[in-house]
């Protein structure tokens, strides 16, 4: 291999590496979040309440953990309060007809206020949850042949500091995109699904009940949900800490915007912004010193590196593709209308 | 039966249904105390007792309400043109960040009787400003209005977390605050007022914001019934389509209603910043953008409704912080998921008692209006 590859890859190994590990780390609830959006969007039902569903999840997950030491009990747990959750946004938005947007934002108010308020009163350190052994948490796995690929150059590397030496439902968050896939665009189901989301006269005119559908929309949206709560809460951290989804349930929801509702699409968007938020952790406090010429003119750069400019990425980006100035995001037709069959 | 085309009188429709949404939410909020051990009755009357009962109370009440006020009526113009407005939270943020800037540029040298006015168009434009980018992308890209007010919150608190740790903190100082603005751009405190006329009363951050409030409520609600904007704004909430053919331009209404309810959020610095905080810090808008949702939606965005929630979530607020200091199980947080059943149950589940009332009211209509 020549010297200058070998520097190369050198470079991307000391540089690129740990950003893309950490990349994977944190976009892991964001990609589960965005798949959950994308079944209950996709069905015509708006979801802004990943972010609430998400909380609750980790709080559950966090609390069974906490209590029965089981990580698979606390999965379970985390699964039914954000399906139970996703029933009361079913129960609102399709039974009741309500407003979607408001259900959801009743979610996300009564899920921040209600973790807290019942963290305390069960376990009194101030709305978090006690800190867990690493038998209640799902833990790190490596994936076969890591000791052999470590003397590969960065290819190597990649597979056993990048890929390898993640926790369990890091692979499922992967694994549900292409789940995701199949099922919306491969099965009977999808089709019904995207059918709804589209035209849903005519789904009820085919003699298929639409709230039926936008309900088992919504439980596998709850079932995604919670899956990204338990990686919160039982995953990446030891303990359910107050508001710890911080924005990352909206964030999700940027992404499948930017995916324009297809699953790849809103995982690329979701490894984008993860990327960023990597970074941006990174970049913490690193002050740069160096300077740019352009058009002649040389521009000293200097400080401390704005990491809040790249924190707000995501949400600029999102904004500027919803304006339609890089591509077009069209939302599935029917979203947000309530289905009435009397017309 | 489908009772959503049979009309009930008004009372039902703006008095009994509402107060049935709030008791369902004020049902739950009882099964959560009994779930966590608290017993509803005892923490009700701590909860009053706070907000009334002790010597400075009820000024905290007043002075939550007032910016409970703006919110509410921010997002109450926004909902008549057929908007939802869920950035009032940035709103009034950069509403903040207007007033600070124009405070730290001229307050050394204008007197109070210019800087005080300057100040709350600073802090009304800046909002609007926030909210007029949504608007324009919602009436001309066709962006959704709900996508961008909630990307426009995130970007809102990035940039001010930006200037307050990097550019308007005040030099050697840790916590990201700017200086104190000079005593000329303080709106007069209530307790100070009344000292004037002899009156004694304890020091709260009520000031005389809450009247400004009480004035936009009255000219919210000229706006929206009693103006010619305010009907354009009202048709082409209710339908674009019709408002094309009256002759009325939608995306005009959309941009103005959206600038209108900006401001009115930004408004919100009004009070804490000019009323009681006299400095820039970070978040001290927090949750008021929010719970401006829960308020108007339970006051069923009309500005009498908005002022009667908005002094019960002043209560809930102020009484809140009694009720964690009486019983430790408690926290504010409980104010939240409150907040959260209100929405809830107001909002999404508005018409969920509608059929059983139409059902009663049939029953018990004397048959002679039965077919009028």
């Amino acid at each position: 291999m020549p010297d200058w590859l070998l520097a190369i890859f050198n470079v991307l190994d000391d540089a690129l590496l740990p950003t893309m590990d950490a990349t994977l780390r944190v976009s892991t609830p964001l990609i589960l979040c965005a798949m959950a959006g994308l079944f209950s969007e996709r069905s015509g039902i708006v979801d802004i309440s990943l972010e609430g569903k998400m909380l609750a999840a980790a709080f559950a997950a966090g609390s069974v953990a906490a209590v029965s030491g089981s990580p698979v009990l606390s999965l379970l747990a985390a699964i039914m309060v954000s399906v139970s959750l996703a029933m009361v946004h079913g129960f609102a938005s399709i039974t009741h007809r309500g407003d979607q947007v408001v259900s959801g934002l009743a979610i996300n108010v009564l899920a921040s206020g209600l973790t807290v308020v019942l963290g305390i009163a069960w376990f009194r350190q101030g709305g978090q949850t006690p800190s867990l052994d690493s038998s209640a948490r799902f833990m790190p796995i490596d994936l076969p042949f890591v000791e052999a690929a470590q003397s590969i150059p960065f290819f190597g590397r990649l597979y056993s500091e990048v890929l390898s030496g993640h926790n369990l439902l890091v692979y499922v968050g992967f694994a549900a995109v292409w789940l995701t896939w199949w099922v919306v665009y491969r099965t009977r189901f999808g089709l019904r699904l995207r059918a709804v989301g589209e035209n849903p006269l005519a789904v009820d005119t085919a003699g298929l009940s639409v709230g039926k559908l936008r309900f088992s929309a919504l439980v596998i949206c709850g079932l995604l949900c919670g899956i990204a709560g338990t990686y919160l809460a039982i995953a990446q951290n030891a303990a359910f800490v107050k508001d710890m989804t911080a924005g990352q349930g909206y964030i999700a929801l940027a992404a499948l915007i930017f995916g324009k509702w297809r699953p790849l699409a809103a995982l690329l968007a979701c490894l984008m912004f993860g990327f960023l938020d990597a970074i941006a952790i990174r970049l913490q406090g690193v002050n740069v010193d160096f300077s740019l010429s352009l058009f002649g003119n040389v521009w000293p750069i200097k400080g401390e590196v704005p990491v809040q400019l790249i924190q707000s990425l995501p949400y600029v980006l999102t904004v500027v593709l919803l304006a339609g100035f890089i591509g077009r995001a069209i939302a599935p037709a029917a979203i947000g209308v309530p289905f009435s069959k009397e017309r | 039966m489908n009772t959503s085309n049979i009309e009930l009188p008004a009372w039902l429709e703006i008095v009994v249904i509402p107060i049935l949404n709030i008791i369902a939410a004020l049902f739950f909020t009882g099964l959560i105390m009994l779930v966590i051990g608290v017993n509803p009755v005892e923490a009700v009357g701590h909860l009053l007792r706070g907000a009334f009962g002790y010597e400075g109370g009820l000024g905290y009440t007043l002075y939550y309400t007032t910016n409970y006020i703006f919110t509410g009526l921010a997002v109450a113009i926004a909902f008549h043109a057929g908007l939802f407005n869920i950035g009032g939270e940035g709103q009034a943020y950069i509403g903040g960040l207007g007033a600070g800037l124009i405070f730290l540029l001229l307050d050394q040298y204008l007197p109070a009787i210019l800087l005080i006015p300057i100040g709350i168009m600073a802090a009304g434009f800046f909002g609007a400003l926030w909210a007029f980018i949504p608007g324009w992308l919602q009436a001309y890209r066709g962006s959704h209005v709900v996508i961008t007010t909630i990307m426009f919150n995130f970007i809102a608190s990035a940039l001010m977390v930006y200037l307050l740790v990097n550019v308007l903190i005040m030099p050697g100082q840790m916590s990201p605050e700017s200086r104190y603005f000079s005593e000329a751009t303080w709106i007069p405190q209530m307790h100070e007022v009344l000292g004037v006329f002899g009156f004694k009363v304890t020091r709260t951050p009520f000031n005389l914001s809450f009247f400004f409030a009480l004035l936009c409520c009255f000219f919210v609600w000229i706006y929206i019934w009693r103006t010619r904007w305010g009907y354009d704004l009202r048709t082409a909430g209710n339908s674009e389509e019709a408002a094309v053919y009256a002759g009325i331009r939608p995306r005009k209404v959309i941009v103005t209603a959206m600038c209108l309810s900006g401001a009115l959020a930004g408004l919100v610095a009004v009070n804490v910043i000019m009323g009681e905080s006299h400095r820039l810090l970070l978040n001290f808008q927090l949750g008021y953008g929010f719970t401006g949702i829960a308020v108007s939606l339970m006051g069923r965005n009309h500005p009498v409704g908005i002022i009667m929630a908005s002094l019960l979530f002043g209560v809930l607020s102020q009484g809140g912080l009694e009720l964690a200091f009486e019983i430790p199980q408690i926290t504010r947080d409980m104010v939240v998921a409150i907040q959260g059943l209100i929405i809830l149950f107001s909002g999404a589940l508005a018409l969920m008692f509608r059929p059983w009332v139409v059902r009663a009211y049939l029953k018990f209509k004397p048959l002679g209006e039965q077919h009028a």
